[in-house]
C-alpha cells in the first residue's frame, strides 16, 4: 500500500518466482563438493553492468537434426550432465542440488597448461526450457549466459547466448589478445558435444558475435582487486621462485 | 505466454514506454522499436513503465541491459516504475538497479528526473 492507496499490481509470487534465484548479497559455494579452490564464497554477483570491457553478445546455436529430443528433454539432459559437455581442459563442479535457481557451481578452466583459473557461477534462472548463469566478482567475465532450447519446425535447436564484458583491464587485455576466440571455441565445443550426445553425427555450431557496446567502463577499473586471472598469473609466474625456495 | 505491447507517451522532455505482457528475448524487436521511437526528438529521460508487465525471464532482463547501453550512449537517463516487489528483487539480484533508477510510480520518476 502506498499513500493509503491499495497497490493492485500482482505480487508475482506465482508464475515465475520459483524460476529465479532468491535475493542474495554474498554467494556461498557450500553446496558444492570436489573443488579444490573456492574463490566464489563471500563474493557478490557481477553482471554486464558491473564489468569493465567492451560488451559482447554471443549466440551459439546448434540444430539437432535427426535427434529425437524435445526442448524440455534436452534442457533436462543439459542440466543433469552439464559438466560432461565441457571441453577436456575444464572441470565443472555442479551443486549437489543440481542446476537450480540460487545454486552456486564452481569450475576450473585451464585454456593454457599451468594456468588454471578457478571460479564459479550463480544459477540465476532456470525453467524447463532454459537456464541462466551469472558470474561472481573476480570471474574473468562479468556476464550472464543463458542456455535454452526451442523447436524450429521439426528440429530442436539448442542455444547458448552470453552477454559479457571482461571484468577488469587485465582481463580485457587477455580477451583482446586471444581470450575472446578461446571463449568462442569453448562454447562451440560444448554445443558440439551436446549435439553428439543426443545423436547428431556431424554437429554444426553457428556463431553470432555482436559488440553491443564498444566503450570501456573505466569507473569499474577497481575490479582488478578481485581478479582471478591476475591471481593466477601471479601464482604461475611465482611458481619457479617458490620451487627454488622450497615453498612449493 | 502473452505478447509484448509497447505504448509511448511523452511528458515534457521525458518519454514513457508502457510495457505490457511478457518480456522475453522474443520481445527484442518490439522493445527496441519502442525505444527508438521514444528516443526520437532527443528525449533526455526514458521512463520504462512496468505496471502492466505480466512476466519477464532472463532473456527479458538481457534486453534491459541492451536498452541501458543505448541510453547511456545517447546520454539518456533510464528510469523504471511500476515494478512489482518480485521484479524489484530481480533487478536488485542482477544489480541492474545500480544503473536503472527505480521509482515507485510515474509521478515520482518524473519528479526525480525534474521534467
Amino acid at each position: 500500500m502506498t499513500n493509503g492507496v491499495v497497490d493492485e499490481r500482482p505480487t508475482e509470487t506465482g508464475r515465475d518466482s520459483a524460476n529465479w534465484a532468491p535475493s542474495v548479497d554474498r554467494l556461498s559455494a557450500a553446496g558444492v563438493e570436489g573443488a579444490k579452490v573456492d574463490s566464489v564464497t563471500g563474493k557478490r554477483v557481477s553482471g554486464p553492468v558491473q564489468g569493465f570491457g567492451q560488451l559482447w553478445q554471443k549466440t551459439f546455436t546448434i540444430r539437432l537434426i535427426d535427434a529425437n529430443v524435445t526442448p524440455q528433454q534436452l534442457i533436462a539432459t543439459w542440466k543433469r550432465d552439464f559438466a560432461t559437455f565441457w571441453p577436456k581442459y575444464a572441470t565443472f563442479y555442479a551443486p549437489l542440488a543440481g542446476i537450480a535457481p540460487g545454486e552456486v557451481a564452481l569450475f576450473d578452466v585451464a585454456p593454457m597448461p599451468g594456468a588454471p583459473i578457478s571460479t564459479g557461477v550463480l544459477v540465476l534462472y532456470a525453467d524447463d526450457e532454459s537456464f541462466t548463469f551469472m558470474t561472481p566478482e573476480g570471474h574473468t567475465l562479468s556476464s550472464w549466459i543463458t542456455f535454452s532450447a526451442h523447436r524450429d519446425g521439426d528440429v530442436t535447436v539448442a542455444q547458448a547466448q552470453a552477454l559479457e564484458r571482461a571484468s577488469d583491464p587485465f582481463d580485457e587485455l587477455i580477451y583482446m589478445f586471444g581470450g575472446n576466440k578461446l571463449n568462442d571455441r569453448f562454447w562451440q565445443e560444448t554445443l558440439a558435444n551436446l549435439g553428439r550426445h543426443v545423436g547428431v553425427a556431424e554437429p554444426v555450431v553457428s556463431t553470432q558475435v555482436i559488440c553491443v557496446d564498444k566503450r570501456r567502463q573505466w569507473r569499474h577499473v577497481r575490479n582488478l582487486r578481485n581478479s582471478a586471472s591476475l591471481r593466477t598469473a601471479r601464482r604461475t609466474l611465482g611458481a619457479p621462485f617458490r620451487r627454488l625456495t622450497g615453498r612449493e | 505466454m502473452s505478447a509484448t505491447t509497447i505504448e509511448l507517451d511523452r511528458s515534457g522532455s521525458a518519454a514513457i514506454l508502457r510495457i505490457a505482457g511478457d518480456v522475453t528475448s522474443a520481445s527484442e524487436p518490439d522493445l527496441m522499436a519502442g525505444y527508438t521511437r521514444a528516443a526520437e526528438g532527443g528525449a533526455g529521460v526514458v521512463v520504462l513503465d512496468f505496471s502492466a508487465l505480466e512476466y519477464m525471464n532472463s532473456g527479458g532482463i538481457g534486453l534491459l541491459v541492451t536498452l541501458l547501453v543505448r541510453a547511456q550512449r545517447a546520454g539518456t537517463r533510464l528510469l523504471a516504475t511500476g515494478l512489482s516487489e518480485h521484479y524489484r528483487q530481480i533487478l536488485s539480484l542482477t544489480r541492474l538497479d545500480e544503473a536503472i533508477e527505480i521509482h515507485e510510480d510515474e509521478t515520482a520518476a518524473l519528479a526525480a528526473a525534474s521534467v
